[in-house]
């Protein structure tokens, strides 16, 4: 038999059948809703008169547009509070399962599926949001969809799709002292591009990635939709048996041992082959930071904003000048010399509690400097009850942070939690697009330990030289 | 829903931008609109209007030459970002239904297939002369049965439909209604044995 990547039998394993034209019916296991790319969705069935085809198959939660200043639906605004209210409504009328606000279950769909065992190694995973990806940490095919295939998804537990190529990323070596999964995400964006991996599913292997643990592994694959891949995977390992095992919704007793089993099938076998090889050597990365608009605008820490008069390509060039506009920065210009106002600690990528801990142990005994404010935003109820058993909010609220109850907040900004034109944020989050938490807001995209030494220092600074 | 789209005529639009994001294409304040009456008026929103409201003169959609065009030309990796197809309704919804460029966002890509919006991939030198003639003003005709676009008669590129894909563009057929029409019992077919190999994936009810 010809040797298999983990992709390879995630694809072939869901294959309905081939439809003779390069696409394939393939079989979706499961999908993830939120309230904002479903409404369109439930019209489309609802139009045509149909009741999903499995219910059981989904799961929904409110979380970009709920308020994480308090559970109170309206104070996200008016706008926000109908959509979660629709997305009540509608799940009632269909009979999917929902995780409502006050749950403590409620949490960003890629934070809340993982911890209660929606996600599971081998499965098809669909949402309506790009960070899909995320899911890819558990050996899951996770990926992004549009508000048209969500209605085909819960209708029919289908979609048409075209098999992308594979891209093995391998993160050679271990990370030093301070640096995080998040910097090795940038490093990797910065190094193949913010389409790099377009047309792609990646998978990660390697030393490091074998080292990282689940969150860790959630966030890199959290990150890779930043290089343009619609895939990431991590071949599932006994790390990831150990974090789902008793999860509320994974297989329990003689079918736990007999999906692990089958699990255990899933990673790549000797001598597959992949359309592309990257190798990143993980010991050189150092803590980084975006200066830019795209996630590939990447500097280390320590470095400078680029000096587009030194640049040759003429259309590079003239990006890197609107880039530098749009975000009020000097050509050159040192990044440890740039000030924040704000600091948002959060989101899929780093609203975990390994992340929540990575900031406390920067803002511990220390305060948030005048004049910056700090959200700190978890990314479920879980999330924040284990930090709150721990006294990380202690911390936070000792340092000057706000401590938020959990949703999307600041990383989409469409409830209310926003810049204001011109205001520059560290962020956790995964995307400095323009505009993107904020109307003329300026996004420097961080590491959790990063975004606490912004909070102390009022500077984007290297956390290393703050480390308690 | 799907308008059809078989040729078009019309002028083409250049937004030679690298990356341009689907959050620059439909800024996420808008996504708590529900109905998709009215998208279009958030199409670009934060580039194609000033802060007052007033149009910007410089945006290249409010130049005189280029009102009511639905053909644009799109620099790399256009509609790179957020899965939202509030991008795609907000472009179809302008006017807008074939877009030129080298590479697309996968997922935009998937949601411009579902809602008659043509996307053309051309590699970069083709990309350059498309450019040099769309600055010019000049007319471009796309047929999508031929798979050509041209101008002044003459072939700029070529790109190739599956059949069904063409079916699909040219009378408007909504992806829903084919699978729900063709491929439910193949769907049916396939729970079964998926079912009786991984069974942990199916509720206590289901199996
Ligand atoms: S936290 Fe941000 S990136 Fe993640 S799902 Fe929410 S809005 Fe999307």
């Amino acid at each position: 038999m010809t040797p298999k990547t983990l992709y390879d039998k995630l694809w072939d394993s869901h294959v309905i059948r081939e439809r003779g034209d390069g696409t394939v019916l393939l079989y979706v296991d499961r999908h993830l809703l939120h309230e904002v790319s479903t409404p369109q969705s439930f019209v489309a069935l609802d139009r045509r008169g149909l009741c999903p085809h499995r219910p059981a198959a989904n799961l929904a939660v409110p979380d970009h547009a709920v308020p994480t200043r308090s559970r109170n639906l309206a104070d996200a605004g008016a706008l926000a509070k109908a959509q979660t209210e629709r997305l009540m409504e509608n799940v009632r009328r269909h009979g999917i399962p929902f995780i409502p606000l006050d749950d403590v279950r409620q949490g960003i769909v890629h934070v809340m599926g993982p911890e209660q065992g929606f996600t599971l190694p081998g499965i098809t995973l669909a949402c309506g949001d790009s960070h899909t990806t995320t899911h890819g940490a558990f050996g899951a095919l996770g990926f992004g969809v549009g508000a048209s295939e969500c209605g085909i998804v819960m209708a029919a537990q289908a979609l048409v799709l075209r098999k992308s190529k594979t891209m093995r990323v391998h993160f050679e070596g271990l990370p030093g002292e301070g640096v995080t999964a998040k910097d090795l995400a940038l490093a990797l964006v910065s190094t193949i591009g913010a389409n790099g991996a377009s047309g792609y599913a990646i998978e990660y292997t390697g030393e490091a990635v074998r080292a990282m643990s689940m969150e860790e592994r959630m966030t890199i694959c959290n990150m890779s939709i930043e290089a343009g891949a619609r895939v990431a995977l991590v071949a599932p390992d006994e790390t990831t048996f150990a974090w789902l095992k008793d999860r509320p919704m994974a297989p329990k007793g003689e079918l736990w041992d007999k999906a692990v089993a089958y699990w255990r099938t899933l990673p790549t076998d000797e001598g597959a082959r992949y359309d592309r090889e990257v190798v990143i050597d993980v010991a050189s990365i150092t803590p980084h930071v975006t200066w830019g608009t795209s996630p590939e605008d990447v500097v280390p820490a320590d470095g400078h904003v680029p000096d587009p008069e030194r640049i040759d390509d003429p259309v590079r060039r003239q990006r890197v000048r609107k880039a530098l506009d749009y975000m009020g920065l000097r050509p050159g210009q040192k990044i440890s010399d740039i000030e924040v106002d704000m600091v948002f600690i959060g989101s899929c990528t780093n609203g975990r509690l390994s992340d929540l801990r990575a900031a406390a142990e920067v803002l511990k005994g220390r305060k948030v400097k005048e004049g910056v404010r700090a959200i700190i935003v978890p990314g479920s109820g879980l999330v924040k009850q284990a930090a709150e058993e721990e006294g990380l909010h202690e911390i936070f609220l000792q340092a000057g942070c706000e401590w938020r109850e959990p949703g999307c907040s600041m990383c989409v900004a469409m409830n209310g939690d926003m810049l204001q034109p011109g205001m520059r944020c560290a962020s956790t989050s995964n995307r400095n697009f323009e505009g993107r938490q904020g109307k003329g807001g300026r996004t420097h995209l961080v590491s959790p330990a990063m975004a606490a030494a912004a909070a102390v220092t009022g500077r984007l600074a290297d956390p290393r030289s703050l480390r308690n | 829903m799907v308008e059809p789209l078989k040729q078009v005529r019309s002028r083409a639009a250049v937004l030679p931008d690298q990356n341009i994001d689907t959050d620059v294409i439909f800024p996420a304040r808008f996504l708590l609109l529900i109905d998709r009456e009215g998208m279009d008026k958030c199409l670009f929103a934060d580039r194609r209007l000033l802060p007052n409201g007033e149009e910007n003169p410089d945006f290249p959609l409010n130049r005189d030459l280029y009102r009511d065009v639905r053909i644009l030309v799109v620099g790399p990796g256009f509609g790179c970002g957020s899965s939202r197809e509030q991008a795609v309704w907000a472009l179809v919804d302008y006017g807008i239904r074939v877009v030129i460029g080298t590479d697309f966002g996968d997922i935009f890509a998937g949601n411009a297939k579902k809602n008659g919006l043509l996307l053309i991939r051309v590699d970069p030198e083709t990309h350059a002369q498309i450019i040099s003639k769309a600055e010019t003003g000049e007319f471009f005709y796309v047929d999508l049965p031929a798979g050509t676009v041209t101008v002044n008669g003459e072939t700029v590129c070529t790109f190739q439909l599956t059949e069904s894909e063409l079916h699909a563009y040219i009378n408007g057929w909504d992806e829903m209604d084919i699978i729900l029409n063709t491929e439910m019992p193949h769907i049916l077919e396939f729970e079964k044995t998926h079912m009786s190999r991984q069974p942990w994936l199916f509720s206590e009810a289901e199996r």
